[in-house]
């Protein structure tokens, strides 16, 4: 059987969703891949739902904020934009492809941006195969 | 009353907490007056098999400290468990994997490579690295195998308690004691300290807004003896780290490294210490704030100090 990539998306209620949303009722057509979770604000986004997703079974985590100065709460995306390098940096000495996680910015009226995120992302796990949980060795 | 039967163990760990159980100083006479010690090999000599024909559950009260690093500590772990009606994890390495956890970012043959054949004072031209079974001519050699990852006492066999720390504080393991002394144990799962909230409940420095430009390594400044150390750019883990232990290291200038574990609540410590650490750089510009991300060389290291192998994801991913 191919491989299909599970990923998360973990989407701001005010902006992203509402993008998403608009992807849907646009018609567009765009990979099944992306399991999405509503979150208030990408600044409600600690780094351990990543870490929880990517332990759980997910191939790749994809969070959606609204646009720098766009945010319901002021200054939760700019929170969001501090934690995610901070996390693909630290994620890099875990030997977890930067592809994995991303942080991506969709408004409302993006639902064109928002499929071809998904489209994207879905296509660069699928290259990268599924997330590998073993220290690559015999004994765990 | 007969008298306790207490024993202790050390596994991947660096003997600190030994010392850490002979700092409760004098009070260790009252420990003797209520107590045996059965096993412990830092300091009696009592050998496995002594410990192996001993009934099952005939120790009230085990001690094991060090993570779980080759089949030896497993071993020795899974029979101790066997033997005693408390299973308690002592320290930092215990409970979430301490130091010798770090090793996670590599495995077994990564280590073996750079121990036994990169290192420069090594000469090792056959290329010889310990195999757990040897032929010779008087026989078959064993000895322990090496895993690739560390494992903590919790991920090995139930645990009932935890004493935390790095060394664990004299007045922490006296608690832990005091409640084995006299029977008044608290429910299985506790850690036990005198504060679950955070260190920062501890410290007696003040606290203002939390907005840092640049971060500091240790060397790197002298910080302001009153002020937050957080506020002042050094990685402090106090925020994120169980209290208890009376912050000693913020009140001699140094930062939190966390070897308390999580604060309550919290599943894992890196990523909640990271989050905060986030939280409070002084940017929204994104090309700034990878100019202060920058100054934080290793953050495994950091935020992960005691806890990756207690981690969500427990090691680093090896191709």
């Amino acid at each position: 059987m191919s491989f299909e990539p599970k990923i998360v998306g973990i989407l701001c209620n005010w902006c992203s969703y509402a993008g998403a949303d608009l992807a849907g009722i646009s018609r567009k057509k765009f990979a099944p891949n992306v399991r999405v979770v509503r979150v208030m604000c990408s600044g409600r986004v600690e780094p351990a739902f990543v870490l929880k997703a990517l332990q759980s079974g997910a191939d790749g985590v994809l969070v959606l904020g609204c646009h720098p100065g766009d945010c319901h709460y002021a200054e939760g995306n700019y929170k969001a934009a501090r934690r995610m390098p901070l996390l693909k940096k630290m994620l890099a000495q875990m030997g977890v492809e930067d592809e994995r996680v991303r942080l991506e910015w969709v408004s409302a009226s993006e639902g064109d941006r928002f499929a071809s995120i998904v489209n994207e992302m879905t296509e660069k796990i699928r290259q990268l195969g599924p997330f590998n949980h073993n220290g690559g060795g015999a004994n765990g | 009353m007969a008298k306790l039967k207490v024993a202790l163990y050390w596994a991947a760990s660096c003997g600190g907490c030994e010392i850490g159980q002979l700092q409760i100083g004098e009070k260790i006479l009252k420990l003797v007056e209520v107590a045996d010690i059965v096993f412990w090999p830092v300091a009696i000599d009592v050998k496995y098999k002594d410990v192996e024909a001993m009934p099952s559950k005939s120790i009230d009260v085990c001690l094991f400290n060090g993570g779980i690093r080759n089949s030896e500590q497993e071993h020795i772990a899974k029979m101790l468990r066997e033997k005693s009606k408390v299973m308690i994890a002592y320290g930092a390495c215990a409970y979430g994997g301490g130091i010798p956890g770090l090793a996670n970012l590599f495995n077994k043959q990564t280590i073996f490579d750079r121990v036994y054949l990169e290192t420069p004072s090594t000469l090792n031209n056959d290329h010889t690295v310990p195999q757990p079974k040897t032929k010779v001519p008087e026989g078959e050699l064993n000895i322990p195998e090496f895993y690739d990852s560390v494992k903590t006492l919790r991920q090995t066999i139930d645990v009932d308690y935890v004493i935390p720390g790095c060394p664990p504080e004299e007045r922490t393991t006296w608690l832990a004691l005091e409640a084995l002394i006299s029977g008044k144990l608290p429910p299985k799962g506790t850690v036990i300290t005198h504060n679950a909230k955070a260190v920062c409940d501890d410290c007696s420095r003040k606290r203002d807004v939390k907005k840092v430009k640049k971060f500091y390594r240790t060397f790197e400044m002298i910080p302001e003896p009153e002020i937050c150390l957080l506020e002042q750019g050094l990685l402090c883990a106090g925020i994120t780290t169980r209290g208890g232990c009376g912050a000693p290291c913020p009140q001699a200038n140094m930062p939190c490294t966390g070897c308390y574990g999580p604060v309550a609540g919290v599943i894992d410590q890196g990523a909640h210490f990271l989050s905060a650490v986030a939280s409070v750089i002084d940017s929204n510009n994104p090309e700034e704030v990878r100019k202060i991300i920058d100054d934080i060389r290793d953050p495994v290291g950091t935020f992960y100090r005691y806890s990756l192998p207690d981690s969500l994801l427990g090691r680093a991913r090896i191709k």
